[in-house]
């Protein structure tokens, strides 16, 4: 019970950074791949006076993934009365090329207006269709969303950091009184904070532990990888290897400097 | 014969306002067994105090085993504490440690061996009539007894320089002779220097003694 008391406030601690941590990165890439999504169904209709070559565009704005030349047949077949076969054919020729542009990113507006601007520049581009108020709605939400995600989990982080900084005085004050005996009997500082040390990296061990557990099961929960699919996309949650080697770098790194704080803060009592 | 402890002029004070030690000489010789007494408040711990180097002197010179403390570095303080065994008159045992544990620690930071540590601590806790207790923490102890774990824990290593500050103030007769026998006998048998600050000095008390009496700021021999 006394030793589990010990650990609590630190491992509670650290859990909420590993926390607060891990979300900003889940969310993070659950954006970046609900982008990916909208650039797949996202693109430019582009009204050309002339057939052009797909591959000298795709080279000069590296933000295209494809073109494609869209058919004017739908657009005739409702025309389609009475209009003679060659007719037909004379009205292909003057209609003008319409143009379906991929992208690779979902852009934001300012990229998008670029892209419109370099595409008007070649004379025979008479208009680029960008449906920029859905796109921008669209994006606008994108941002919000991170945004309130990124504050949440900062607020988090703050008050996990006053919280620790709180804590940080009663083990200054609880870790003193042993350094401070240990010191009347001639202990090296070393030896005077190891029991310290050595507690902030099992209280990071714990932490990390307890975290990897969580979200391990997260990663696994069928109910959590239906919601990303609710919205059309795969998110790694957790992975196993990477992730956790940032939590348990970033566990182990917090722990250790807040041990050195109070080692370097400690002081002999006359 | 050696001196482990030379003062020559020596003033300890906590602020400048407030001289606690003013100007003392003496000197202690290796091997001796010493009584300090005084008035409460007189400055008996506070001497004890610069006699582990906690409280440097602000005039004079104090040497201690061959180091002068005025200004001394931390690493040589440690090597000289860690010959020092030190009953403190707060006892300053570690709450969050077992008894054991705590008469191990002079063991633990000289390096000894586990074997022999443990074979000490056993040694020590029969000598202190605590072996029973060995697994409890301080504060589970009445005072008397943690007092017992604080002389038990200032013998552990074989210090060359005993400093006790009133390490019989809370024991009952049987007790306090247990710990008069055991200062005695390490300074019988092992020529280890005894320094007790105490307001009783035994009758029974055979061994050939010196008496410091500290009054007004100055420390003089009782003879
Ligand atoms: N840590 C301290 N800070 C300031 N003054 C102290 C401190 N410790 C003791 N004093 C003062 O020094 C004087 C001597 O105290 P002390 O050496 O403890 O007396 P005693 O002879 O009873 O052991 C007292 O007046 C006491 O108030
Ligand atoms: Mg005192």
């Amino acid at each position: 019970m006394k030793s589990f008391k010990n650990h609590i406030s630190l491992v509670i601690a650290l859990v909420s950074i590993l926390f607060s941590l891990q979300i900003f990165t889940i969310v993070d890439r659950a954006i970046n791949a609900y982008k990916e999504n909208l650039a797949k169904n996202y693109s430019l209709v582009v009204v050309s006076q002339k057939t052009f070559q797909s591959k000298e565009m795709l080279n000069k704005i590296n933000q295209l993934a494809a073109i494609e030349e869209l058919s004017p047949d739908s657009v005739i077949k409702k025309l389609n009365t009475g209009i003679s076969k060659k007719n037909i054919q004379l009205l292909k020729l003057t209609l003008p090329k319409f143009y379906k542009f991929k992208l690779k990113i979902y852009p934001t507006p300012a990229e998008l207006q670029k892209i419109k601007k370099q595409l008007l520049k070649y004379p025979y581009i008479t208009k680029v269709e960008t449906f920029s108020n859905t796109h921008d709605t669209t994006y606008k939400l994108l941002l919000l969303f991170k945004n309130v995600i990124s504050v949440l989990a900062v607020s988090i982080l703050l008050v996990t950091i006053l919280l620790i900084f709180k804590e940080l005085r009663i083990w200054q004050f609880k870790h003193n009184e042993r350094m401070n005996i240990m010191g009347l009997f001639g202990a090296p500082t070393w030896l005077r904070s190891a029991v310290l040390f050595r507690l902030s990296i099992v209280d990071a061990l714990i932490a990390f532990g307890i975290s990897f557990v969580i979200f391990s099961y997260f990663a696994s929960s069928s109910w959590v990888s239906e919601q990303f699919a609710n919205i059309g996309i795969s998110v790694v949650v957790f992975d196993k290897i990477y992730d956790s080697l940032i939590m348990l770098g970033v566990s182990v790194i917090v722990s250790i400097l807040l041990a050195s704080f109070i080692v370097l803060g400690h002081k002999e009592e006359v | 014969m050696d001196k482990v402890i030379i003062a020559e002029n020596l003033s300890l004070a906590y602020s400048k306002d407030e001289t606690i030690i003013n100007k003392a000489n003496f000197s202690i010789d290796s091997g001796s067994f010493v009584f300090i007494t005084g008035a409460s408040g007189s400055g008996k711990s506070t001497l004890l105090k610069s006699l582990y180097g906690a409280l440097k002197p602000v005039e004079g010179s104090l040497v201690v085993g061959g180091v002068e403390l005025r200004g001394v570095a931390n690493s040589k303080l440690n090597f000289l504490r860690k010959h020092l065994g030190i009953v403190f008159q707060d006892y300053k045992l570690v709450k969050e440690w077992t008894i054991e544990k705590n008469i191990m620690l002079p063991l633990i930071i000289n390096g000894y061996e586990k074997s022999i540590t443990q074979s000490q601590v056993d040694s020590l806790l029969k000598h202190v009539r605590l072996k029973h207790q060995s697994g409890k923490y301080p504060l589970e102890l009445s005072g008397g007894e943690q007092q017992r774990v604080a002389m038990a824990r200032a013998l552990a290593h074989n210090p060359i320089l005993i400093l006790a500050d009133e390490p019989t103030g809370n024991l009952d007769d049987y007790s306090s002779q247990l710990i008069w026998n055991l200062l005695e006998g390490a300074n019988e048998q092992l020529k280890t220097t005894v320094i007790v600050v105490t307001h009783h000095i035994p009758e029974a008390m055979k061994v050939e003694y010196k008496h410091y009496h500290i009054e007004f700021g100055d420390i003089h021999e009782v003879v």
